[in-house]
């Protein structure tokens, strides 16, 4: 016993302040949301669309601006470096969750704009006590692994009173991870069905969201579909502090009117 | 060189003509010669003929002894062929896995089933299980969905009372068809697919998948770029064992070290993030090299956070160890006793806690660890006590590694261009991941485009272990015994 409380006292209280102080850092080499700025672009090069495995970027009809998808981008900097004029940049920003699909695809021309979570309806239900069911469909365990770092002690997800619970009947929605492979629909379909309404769902990761890497795999079903989704949170995986950041949205934690600017100019 | 088989080492490709070509008859003679000589299957698949009809099974095994690889393969005219399994186990998976993929039967395998269920006719979990009848015994049926965050499979318990009789694993739910993905030229998502293998093993797929390549090549990565691999895998190595030992302490409610090593877990994570960006190392190895650079001042502060890092996983783990009642409930949990771990072909940290000495690092060694080598840890009870003090052993010998050579990088370039792949070539890559030997076998064609890759996680051949394991413990401590292997779903599923 005395032991225990040695290494208690030994490693010190570590869960983080955020989000009433400001977040951890990121790690520098962090790749937030890519941005292709035009204006520095050899005309219509589209190095940056070929290079990319999951052809997240797509020039608009007729238009030189470049609009990159963020439910698709992988994150993975192939675009940056093929462009040969440094015309891409990473902003270093955790924030990217959505509350639409379409609100995913951002340009020079259109920011990103960041979920406003529930409805007020349903958040005077589940905004208080938010307890999920995660199901892995397809997914490669990372996204899972740093959902599931959520529940440790550095980010006690618990104290915003967001919880994983072990079946669907105790949940009031669910967080979804993976492509949705053929092999797990039906178990994704029936946990779903299982969970009391009203319900949330989360698509979390560039697999569950869109297919991700494995966009057009017959053995997948190219994401979440047919399932009304409430949250995407991009990313592959998401960054736990991008993850947080959009579960904080969905209940109102955070304050829905903080400046959505993002600085351009970070990143490497 | 010898007839029987083109014997060859870890990471060179040779000529697919120079691998003898035996009737069925020979080639089982001699897998089941060398198997019996102490050699071990590293990979057996099929792969297309030119000719419809025929097949061809290619075998890989591993002479850990002499540090050589060989290759034999054999060619099977119709639908069926003469199951090596009961004379040797440890294939059984693998022709399973041939059944499935090419509609050939392996005549008088004992339990011959789907393995990943892709073709949809038939979901996967289908199928009959082993049934054990009689009174009072009792079938539990887990998953695909799991309580946790976790990744889907299915468990069926043969109980009688508390006791597990026994447990079938049925798989496939996580099967996203990354193998053919990977089997057909080059393909842009290559290298990512490969970092998706197995999400919490993206260092260790994407070496063993760059590390083909630049065999094929004929090329290597620079010796700059093959140090920062060998730190990025020693890395991945560290944070998963640490999960595992604090997840194995919170399997049996010992909540200080599963608090503490959850966090410490993390902030391992972010050392490989400090190299990449990324926590899970994406982006860290390419083709030819890798994509990062770990300069001095970072590789300064990657000194300093591992050193905090160590002291904090040492008060936690040695706190583990040292508290009487968590012994109580690891020692002879969960036994697998040496013969059974190398009947099955266990590979990993479960290999070496039943004392089958084996690690790629030190038997196979490729890239940096050629020059510096990283003493093999066992342990020989195989329980689930083994399985965990083995991984403590491990994190203080990674630990050390990369203390040692993480100021002291070589100078230079960090990637090199690969051209073309040699046509009609097959090379073999064996990596050490986190969880043992994983392996990634490419074979081109006439052209010079991958025609096959056959990748085999650790998990493949140590599912059965864990079966094994549960033989006659209480079904209350499944949670514990699958924690001290933690196998990959989506890694046996592909
Ligand atoms: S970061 Fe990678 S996935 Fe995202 S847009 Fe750029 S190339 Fe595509």
């Amino acid at each position: 016993m005395i032991d225990v409380i040695k290494a208690r006292w030994f490693q010190k209280y570590r869960t983080i302040k955020y989000p009433m102080a400001p977040p951890p850092p990121l790690p520098e080499r962090f790749r937030g949301v890519p941005v292709v700025q035009t204006q520095r672009c050899q005309k219509e090069c589209d190095a940056c669309i070929q290079a990319c495995p999951v052809q997240a970027l797509e020039r608009m009809p007729g238009r030189s601006c470049i609009v990159t998808d963020l439910g698709r981008c992988i994150f993975c900097g192939a675009c940056q470096d093929a462009c040969p004029s440094q015309a891409i940049f990473f902003d270093r920003d955790h924030r990217m969750s959505t509350d639409k699909r379409g609100d995913l695809l951002v340009s020079q021309e259109r920011q990103l704009p960041l979920a406003r979570g529930m409805s007020d309806a349903i958040h005077r239900v589940l905004g208080r006590s938010l307890k999920l069911r995660q199901v892995s469909a397809g997914g490669c365990n990372a996204c899972e692994a740093d959902v599931n770092v959520l529940n440790t002690l550095a980010w006690d997800l618990g104290r915003f009173g967001i919880q994983f619970v072990a079946s669907p009947r105790h949940a009031d929605g669910m967080l979804i991870t993976g492509p949705v492979t053929r092999n797990m629909a039906s178990a994704l379909q029936a946990t779903y069905d299982a969970i009391p309404t009203p319900k949330i769902v989360i698509a979390t990761g560039a697999c569950a969201i869109s297919g991700g890497l494995f966009r057009g795999h017959d053995a997948c079903l190219d994401g979440v579909h047919g399932i009304p989704v409430d949250l995407f949170i991009p990313g592959c995986p998401p960054h736990p502090l991008t993850i947080l950041d959009g579960l904080l949205r969905l209940i109102h934690r955070l304050p829905a009117d903080e400046p959505a600017d993002r600085d351009p100019q970070g990143g490497f | 060189m010898n007839n029987k088989m083109r014997v060859t080492s870890n990471l060179s490709a040779v000529e697919r003509r120079q691998i003898p070509r035996h009737d069925m008859e020979t080639f089982r003679r001699i897998v089941a010669e060398a198997l019996s000589a102490g050699q071990r299957v590293v990979s057996f698949f099929g792969c297309k003929t030119g000719d419809a009809g025929t097949t061809e099974l290619l075998m890989v095994l591993a002479d850990d002894a002499n540090s050589t690889v060989g290759l034999l393969s054999t060619v099977v005219n119709g639908s069926r062929f003469e199951s090596m399994t009961p004379a040797c186990p440890q294939l059984h998976l693998f022709e399973r896995e041939i059944f499935e993929q090419f509609s050939l039967r392996p005549e008088g395998h004992p339990w011959l089933k789907p393995v990943r269920y892709p073709h949809g006719d038939m979901p996967a979990g289908t199928g009959d299980f082993y049934r054990v009848e009689g009174e009072a015994v009792h079938e539990v049926a887990v998953g695909p969905v799991h309580a946790g965050i976790i990744e889907p499979g299915h468990f069926r318990f043969q109980c009688h009372g508390e006791e597990v009789f026994h447990l079938e694993i049925a798989l496939g739910y996580q099967y996203r068809g990354i193998e053919e993905a990977l089997g057909n030229g080059a393909n842009p998502r290559g290298v990512h697919l490969a970092e998706t293998i197995a999400g919490d093993t993206s260092i260790g797929h994407s070496m063993a998948y760059c590390q083909t390549l630049e065999a094929l090549a004929g090329r290597e990565a620079p010796v700059k770029a093959q140090v920062i691999r060998a730190i990025l895998l020693e890395l991945e190595r560290l944070a998963n064992h640490t999960g595992d030992l604090g997840a194995l302490s919170g399997d049996i409610a010992f909540l200080p070290t599963a608090s503490f090593n959850g966090r410490i877990r993390g902030d391992f994570l972010n050392m490989t993030a400090l190299l990449c960006g990324n926590r899970f190392g994406r982006g860290a190895v390419r083709p030819g090299g890798v994509g990062c650079d770990l300069e001095y001042a970072r590789a300064k502060s990657l000194q300093k956070a591992l050193a905090q890092g160590m002291a904090d996983v040492r008060n936690a783990v040695e706190l583990l160890f040292d508290t009487p009642s968590v012994l109580a409930r690891f020692e002879h949990t969960g036994t697998v006793p040496a013969s059974v771990a190398s009947a099955f072909g266990a590979v990993g940290p479960a290999a070496r806690a039943s004392g089958v000495a084996q690690d790629i690092r030190t038997d196979h060694p490729s890239g940096f660890f050629r020059f510096a080598q990283i003493p093999m840890m066992t342990c020989d009870t195989g329980d689930v006590y083994a399985r965990a003090y083995v991984r403590w052993l491990e994190i203080q010998q990674s630990v050390r590694f990369i203390e040692e050579v993480a100021c002291d990088l070589p100078d230079g370039i960090l990637r090199t261009e690969l051209g073309p792949l040699r046509p009609d070539h097959v090379a073999v890559s064996m990596v050490e991941g986190w969880r043992g030997q994983l392996t990634h076998v490419a074979i081109t064609d006439a052209e010079g485009r991958i025609c096959r890759r056959k990748v085999t996680d650790p998990s493949f051949h140590n599912w059965s272990l864990l079966a094994y394991a549960l033989r006659n413990q209480q079904i209350s401590d499944f949670p514990l015994c699958n924690k001290s292997f933690n196998l990959s779903y989506c890694g046996h599923d592909l």
